[in-house]
């Protein structure tokens, strides 16, 4: 039987080199004892092992062990070291033993493991600084005093030193004192007492703490799930606990009963000067007006998913007016046209075509965006016949202010829109029709069909027919002009 | 009017703020100041420093700017028409107050939000003063969390994500008829293009430079909102609606509940009432049904309740015991997607059976093992030494599970 020695900080190396020579050796965890410095010896012989020189065979274990072993060497749980050294035995025999949460070795582990991390994180919690900075200290000093459950103070150091690196400060614990000084972190093993320590700021604390709370919501077994009367002791607000829940439901009566107050005289005041802002006519006629009255359309019910219409957008005087479907997820968040994917290929194959997407008036059949949630994603839907016919009111007035001389429907639904006539466009594609403003309208695929085509073929067909429809306006403007 | 102490007003201020039920530090980018040359970290993880009587997580100090406000939302204690006393902090107050309780391990950072004074541009840039002051000033490195204002300028809100990690705006109401009757000021068009520009901008600055430049970083943890619950009369299944629709659109972290709760001096457009915590909780539950177990609003908060959810049985169990015909599930063969339906087990449970059973067939006491809360899956489930026969149909089943009846009491 071999007694191993771990020393108070540095557990973890200690066990880690011991645990590993052993281990080489074929020594089973039965004919081990591991035992804390400082704990009561055991009724077997005593002192560290011998380093063995002649091991037998490398032991290899997963990535996940070593952080695990290092969480059971911090344990203040009987058999935790054993069981470190148990399972060092199995992982090296046994791939992907950790990743069966199902054998009784590794639930015990993780359980051990899931208590000692929660013991960190309610240290990173409940440490308490109080100041004690000299006078004339270049550097400010605060103290802690902490009493963790398990001897967690080595893995912890790290975290305070990275988030308080600019000031000097010291942990103190009943069995491990932590210094960090001008940025060196020091830890050393010596028993302390709780020191006795002031700090003016914890006022303005436990105000703090007093008036976050809400009494209506009095809920005190949810507060000590999360933070056990174990650690009052040290927390400085905890003194206020009893009192804020003694007066909680008194508070509650007192709100309900006291009846409402009159307004104070500045309110109306207030009020009236902000409905005078917010009520003011429409600043501006025309487009700008159009884009203005456009922003509070709930003529069909698609305004209330959408984030907002999309006005067109262009020059007043254009003689090309550009219309397509809907906006699309980005256009919905931008509120401008066809800057999404498929408004890139658009300007893309427009540029190719020789046509000037500045010089015209672009805009949507239908100002809002229609979709539906999948998942985490909002996906296109095309508008319906009803849905088109509300929004047309928009692009009538659109073109009667523009006045364009051609306008370039793109895809069925600027088709519907403007012909009064959904059916067949790849049929009608390439071709001038009369439009129901009494305004020529030249018809072609929507941008957005030909990024949908899975079919590369087909997809470089409709973009070369696209792309000679645009041709064919560019000549036609140039014609016309 | 005297003027008041740091302590007078910091009661004011946090007690205006404590109807803003995030708190969350989590999911930022990581930073640390190990050099000495700042102060403070973000690990990933949020920490809470303590925890109210109310069952809250205190994480942030959680202020108002000042609790002056031109708006006249009914629900809220810092209505214009409101008698509550006022305050106003200075930028310097904010940053002394969020360093120093930073600096004694308090907080993990600021959350700082305001009601409208003169006007939303000029509230908004006090806000960003504070937070640039913060950052540039004194180093802190600590979370910023900032309540933006949806009307104001988009180069405001664009600094204002340069400096805080989360921004928020909240929707307050369900619907836009809500909003319009109780918090007639507010705008819901304008919340929603703001969201929208957030998000925007985000995706804009993920995306490496010409030359392969990271851009600055822009609220790395993301954008929330917050609805208030109980004041108006949506039921759950509008909310839900609205919180999936508010996800895909605009990628919200967090969409947070909040029961509508008594407010000081209260006004008779809005009676108080006792509030809703149990549905609030129910929210939260269906919230996580909708964004990681792949449940769909209609499916947990269907017709038969006439779109509310149920308060004695938690979401997923009402769904399990209204839709038997797909239980029992057999553990040991069923896909993901069918083992995050199973009452009991949540996605770290199942991401456990599907590696656990590589090992060969489970039976119940691994499951128990493993994490998952048999006592609820044991009627929907078949393991290796487990069939639940009869159990799945029983007429009684539900009564299980529910709190027992309790007897009527006089007054």
């Amino acid at each position: 039987m071999k007694t191993i020695t771990l020393p108070r900080l540095g557990t973890f190396e200690a066990w880690r080199d011991a645990a590993r020579d052993l281990a080489a050796q074929g020594v089973p965890p039965e004919a081990v004892t591991w035992v804390m410095e400082g704990d009561a010896p055991t009724l077997f012989e005593l002192g560290s092992a011998p380093r063995d020189a002649r091991a037998k065979r490398e032991v290899t274990v997963p990535k996940d062990f070593p952080p695990l072993a290092r969480l059971l060497c911090a344990a203040r749980v009987p058999g935790a070291i054993d069981l470190a050294y148990r399972l060092l035995l199995r992982v090296s025999e046994t791939r992907g033993l950790l990743k069966n949460r199902a054998d009784p070795e590794v639930a015990r582990t993780e359980g051990i493991a899931k208590n000692i991390r929660r013991d960190m994180h309610k240290m990173k919690a409940f440490v308490r600084f109080r100041e004690v900075t000299a006078e004339g200290a270049a550097r400010r000093q605060f103290v802690s005093w902490f009493e963790p459950d398990h001897r967690i103070e080595e893995l912890m150091g790290g975290f305070f030193a990275r988030r308080f690196g600019d000031m000097n400060w010291a942990i103190i614990t009943p069995e491990i004192t932590m210094h960090f000084k001008e940025g060196d972190l020091r830890l050393e093993a010596v028993t302390s007492k709780k020191p006795d320590l002031e700090d003016e700021t914890e006022a303005l604390w436990k105000t703090y703490y007093a008036n976050i709370f809400n009494p209506a919501r009095l809920k005190v077994k949810a507060m000590q799930a999360e933070m056990p009367k174990k650690y009052w002791k040290n927390l400085p607000e905890a003194d206020l606990i009893p009192d804020l829940i003694a007066q909680a439901d008194a508070r509650v009566a007192e709100m309900r009963e006291t009846a409402p107050t009159l307004p104070p005289v500045r309110a109306a005041r207030v009020l009236d000067r902000l409905q005078g802002q917010q009520d003011a006519p429409l600043s501006a006629d025309g487009l700008e007006g159009l884009s203005q009255a456009l922003k509070g359309c709930r003529r069909c019910p698609l305004a209330g998913p959408a984030t907002q219409a999309v006005p067109g957008e262009g020059p007043e005087d254009a003689d090309l007016m550009i219309v397509g479907e809907q906006p699309g997820d980005r256009e919905d968040l931008g509120g401008r046209p066809f800057i999404g994917p498929a408004g890139q290929l658009f300007d893309l194959l427009a540029g190719e075509a020789g046509l000037e997407r500045g010089a015209a008036y672009v805009t949507n059949a239908v100002k809002h965006f229609k979709f539906q949630v999948r998942g985490k994603r909002r996906i296109h839907q095309s508008p319906n016949g009803n849905e088109i016919s509300h929004c047309r009111w928009w692009l009538d007035q659109e073109i009667a202010l523009i006045r364009p001389k051609l306008i370039l429907a793109m895809g069925a639904t600027a088709a519907q829109a403007l012909t009064g006539q959904s059916k067949g466009i790849l049929s009608r594609r390439g071709c001038m029709e009369n439009g129901l403003h009494g305004v020529p309208v030249f018809l072609t695929l929507h941008p957005s069909a030909l990024l949908r085509q899975p079919n590369p073929e087909s997809r470089d067909e409709q973009t070369r027919l696209v792309r000679s429809d645009l041709r064919a306006v560019a000549h036609w403007l140039a014609a016309a002009a | 009017m005297s003027k008041m102490s740091l302590q007078e007003k910091l009661a004011l201020l946090s007690d205006a703020a404590k109807y803003d039920a995030s708190c969350a530090s989590s999911g930022t980018s990581k930073r640390h100041s190990r050099d000495g040359s700042g102060l403070g970290t973000t690990e990933g993880s949020g920490i809470c420093h303590a925890y109210a009587p109310d069952g809250r997580c205190i994480s942030l100090l959680k202020i108002l700017m000042t609790n002056f406000c031109i708006y006249d939302c009914a629900y809220c204690i810092n209505r214009v028409s409101s008698n509550v006393e006022r305050a106003r902090f200075s930028v310097e107050e904010v940053v002394h107050l969020t360093t120093e309780f930073y600096r004694r391990n308090y907080i993990e950072g600021l959350f700082l939000s305001s009601g409208i004074i003169r006007s939303p541009d000029d509230t908004m840039a006090d806000m960003v003063r504070i937070a640039r002051t913060l950052r540039e000033v004194h180093n802190f490195r600590g979370y910023i969390h900032l309540k933006t204002i949806p009307d104001a300028a988009p180069a405001l809100i664009e600094e204002a994500g340069l400096h805080a990690d989360r921004l928020s705006m909240n929707i307050e109401l369900p619907t836009d008829t809500a909003l319009k009757t109780y918090a007639p000021e507010k705008n819901p068009d304008e919340i929603r293009r703001a969201m929208g520009n957030v998000r925007l901008r985000k995706e804009e600055l993920k995306a490496p430079t010409y030359r392969g430049r990271k851009a600055p970083k822009f609220a790395p943890a993301g954008q929330s909102t917050q609805v208030i619950v109980g004041a108006d009369g949506a039921n759950d299944r509008t909310i839900l609606r609205s919180a999936t629709t508010l996800y895909s659109s605009y990628k919200l972290k967090r969409v947070y509940y909040s029961a509508f709760s008594p407010i000081p001096d209260s006004t008779a457009k809005l009676p108080l009432i006792k509030p809703p915590l149990v549905r609030e909780h129910r929210l939260y539950q269906a919230d996580w049904l909708l964004r990681f177990y792949g449940f769909e609003a209609e499916e947990i908060a269907p017709d038969s309740g006439e779109g509310m959810l149920d308060l004695e049985v938690d979401p997923k169990l009402a769904w399990a015991l209204a839709n038997r015909a797909v239980f029992p599930v057999d553990v040991n063969r069923a896909g993901r997607d069918l083992l995050l339906r199973v009452p009991g087990f949540g996605t770290k449970s199942v991401g456990r059976i599907l590696a656990a059973r590589r090992n060969g067939a489970l039976g119940y006491e691994d499951l128990r093992r493993i994490g998952a809360s048999v006592r609820k899956a044991k009627p929907f489930i078949t393991v290796r030494d487990w069939r639940p026969g009869g159990l799945t149909d029983a007429e009684n089943l539900r009564a299980r599970f529910a709190p027992p009846p309790e007897q009527l009491q006089l007054i």
